[in-house]
């Protein structure tokens, strides 16, 4: 405060010496008077130069109040906080060791797993994938998982999107000799409550049967074969821990089909919905992993070609498996992109029982029913008797244009199932696919 | 997301399964800068991408003054040719709703076409047959406004509003703590207030009007229209919307960088409260 000269000084310094005062004085609720905090904000300013001071000059005070009371906590040691992010990194770095026990082999070891960088440039250039350094972790879980299970063969199948996590899906061959664990433990089960039931009815005066026959399940396909054809593992991110997923029942299929639900990202959630699915989160997901595999695996005509042709053409059972054809050329790439018969399904369409192969059901009704009603049913069971066939193993996808879509209320205009397109790669030419 | 960014934020991003190639990366980044100087805007954004049947568009968003209100959308079939999107009117919303339906085509130019049978009210009971026609370029137009209306967000506190109503980026906001980018409440909505603020003095008693001034997405219905994660070995917090499938908005935590993008192919989740 500068000192005025004259006789007004004195009056002039009484008067800005009250004034001081008043900025001195302690506030009653926090122990900060106005005249420290304005030399404070000051020198902030001095100090940082910012841009358009004025305008932000609210905000500069709201801080220089906030840094006092870090200032008192201090005193308390920080506890080092293990973030979500640092345990997640410990887990990930396992990833990029590997197990010392491995001799390296002079000859060249086939390598189970595809070339993951070389799949995730091209994906690149058809505008999906997940990053670089994603795909890098990712391909290292795969071979983590494949050394874990010793499986014969394993890809990445893709990515499944959840509310609060997502699941990363590998998709693997069985190992020769596994049986499905779970249908034999179900069957253990069944036989179990089987000799309680009975002796239950016996006790109990026998109440009016029912004559209402539940639905009987479709049996699942075996594993190896259908939609159980390959074992599908998923993991939260690159670095955890690989889950099986449980085979998958026709019932499943059916219900998922007419269903429409987000993922929560928990394998054992459930799933609430109407018709009611029959299974948790898990069974869910791997439904639909079956579908999304049976409607989309693409290759081009003649890279597979049908096994096991033992000259059966009049077999209306669709072929099971097909091989790679050696006889395979590189089509031109242009003439791969004009017309949609050019690439087949090379996975077994669903039908819509639920399986990829027709199961009759129709059993003989139970001995204790009434006559009447065993006249009728039997003729309503052989009404329903035509096996069911869907399109065959190799049918190109130019016919898949006339098929209802799940979600397609379109009569008139065409389904777009399928967009091609040819990526403006200058050396590499690829197929782009996008199944709406 | 800020054209100035495009390089590390696409990578941000990438987890939600879209990415650009390199050529168009490369594209993008001549083309805006480009699009910047001519229209003189202050700020250009890679707004997103629409997908289509045949073709793709590239939306890119221009910012004047004013954040919030000075907004011009632009878009393009190859990453170097920009068109203005015309502006959206009541009427527009309108036919587009009316008429147009199903995915994308591709074509800018291509009209979608509706017969709309009016019945006349009273003694009249005459069937007139109104045709609607809408060009795709009003559909995208207007399906751009919308997913912004509804879906844009921002951190809080990284734009501030003068006290004269003009929004400009806040320079002193150096993000979100790790706490807080865990929270929905956090996070606002980037458009003109909607709902406002009728919160009791003790949950305001913290907020500051030039901040606060935005909705807050936890007040969305449906609750749980918004998947919260972290992403790139947890560095990185990404908020998809599951009312609008393919925004992802991205923030690291501790640092002033957030951004949005659209990818997907601009059809709403009507779905979505059963899908919850």
């Amino acid at each position: 405060i500068r000192t005025m000269e004259g006789p007004l000084e004195n009056r002039g310094n009484t008067e800005a010496a009250n004034f001081k005062a008043l900025l001195m004085k302690d506030s009653t609720k926090s122990k900060r008077n106005l005249y420290d905090h304005l030399t404070q904000l000051l020198t902030k300013v001095m100090d940082e130069h910012t841009n358009n001071v004025v305008d932000v000059i609210e905000e500069i005070s709201h801080d220089v109040k906030r840094d006092l009371f870090n200032g008192i906590q201090s005193s308390l040691r920080d506890l080092p906080q293990f973030t979500a992010a640092e345990l997640l990194t410990e887990q990930q770095r396992t990833l990029f060791y590997q197990p010392d026990d491995i001799i390296q082999e002079d000859k060249m070891v086939e390598t189970v797993l595809p070339n993951v960088n070389e799949i995730g440039f091209y994906l690149e250039q058809a505008e999906v994938g997940l990053g670089r350094e994603e795909m890098q972790r990712i391909f290292l879980a795969l071979k983590n998982l494949v050394d874990s299970e010793q499986l014969p063969r394993c890809r990445l199948w893709g990515k499944i999107f959840g509310i609060e996590s997502n699941y990363i899906v590998a998709e693997a061959e069985y190992r020769e000799g596994e049986e499905d664990q779970e249908s034999i433990e179900e069957n253990l089960v069944e036989e179990e409550r089987k000799p309680e039931s009975l002796e239950d009815e016996a006790e109990i005066n026998p109440l009016p049967q029912s004559i209402y026959k539940s639905h009987l399940d479709v049996p699942k396909e075996a594993i190896g074969t259908g939609a159980n054809k390959f074992a599908y593992y998923v993991c939260k991110e690159p670095g955890l821990p690989w889950i099986k997923l449980p085979t998958v029942s026709p019932a499943q299929i059916t219900i998922a089909r007419q269903i429409r639900k987000f993922f929560t990202g928990k394998l054992n959630s459930s799933v609430e919905s109407y018709p009611p699915f029959p299974g948790n989160e898990a069974n869910y997901l791997r439904a639909q992993i079956a579908r999304i595999s049976a409607g989309t695996h693409v290759s081009p005509n003649g890279f597979y070609q049908a096994g096991d042709e033992e000259g059966d053409e009049e077999d209306d059972i669709p072929h099971d498996s097909c091989e790679v054809n050696p006889n395979f050329e590189d089509v031109q790439a242009s003439l791969m992109v004009e017309s949609l018969s050019s690439w087949v399904h090379h996975v077994q369409h669903i039908l819509q029982q639920g399986r990829c192969t027709w199961v009759n059901i129709a059993v003989k009704p139970a001995d204790d029913s009434n006559e009447e009603i065993e006249g009728d049913e039997k003729e309503e069971y052989l009404d329903e008797v035509e096996p069911e066939i869907g399109p065959s193993l190799l049918t190109p996808l130019s016919q898949d244009a006339g098929q209802n879509l799940h979600n397609s209320k379109k009569k008139k205009k065409k389904a777009y199932g399928w967009v091609l397109k040819i990526g403006e790669a200058f050396q590499n030419i690829c197929q782009v696919f996008r199944k709406n | 997301m800020d054209s100035n960014s495009l390089c590390y934020s696409l990578d941000f991003v990438a987890s939600s399964g879209r990415v650009l190639t390199g050529e168009q990366r490369a594209a993008l980044q001549t083309s805006l800068l480009i699009l910047k100087k001519n229209y003189k805007f202050h700020r250009v954004m890679l707004w997103g991408k629409i997908l289509g049947i045949k073709q793709d568009y590239f939306i890119a968003q221009g910012r004047g003054e004013d954040e919030l209100k000075d907004q011009k959308y632009l878009y393009s079939l190859n990453c170097m040719d920009w068109l203005l999107l015309p502006t959206v009117t009541e009427s527009m919303i309108e036919e587009v709703s009316k008429a147009a339906k199903g995915l994308f085509i591709g074509d800018p130019s291509f009209v979608y076409e509706q017969k709309i049978q009016s019945q006349g009210e009273g003694e009249e009971a005459v069937d007139g047959n109104e045709l609607v026609r809408v060009s795709e370029e009003k559909r995208l137009a207007v399906t751009v406004h919308h997913i912004d209306e509804d879906v844009s967000v921002v951190p809080r506190g990284a734009f501030i509003r003068s006290p004269l109503g003009l929004v400009h980026i806040n320079r002193s906001f150096d993000g979100l703590s790790e706490s807080e980018a865990r929270k929905l409440d956090s996070f606002l909505h980037f458009r003109a207030v909607k709902k406002g603020n009728k919160k009791s003095i003790e949950e305001t008693g913290e907020w500051s009007p030039a901040i606060d001034f935005l909705d807050v997405l936890s007040d969305d219905t449906p609750k749980g229209s918004w998947s919260l994660q972290f992403e790139c070995a947890s560095r990185v917090c990404v908020l998809r919307s599951l009312l609008w499938l393919g925004l992802t908005f991205y923030h690291v935590p501790m640092t002033p960088q957030h951004g949005y993008i659209y990818i997907g192919n601009g059809l709403k989740n009507l779905d979505l409260p059963f899908m919850l």
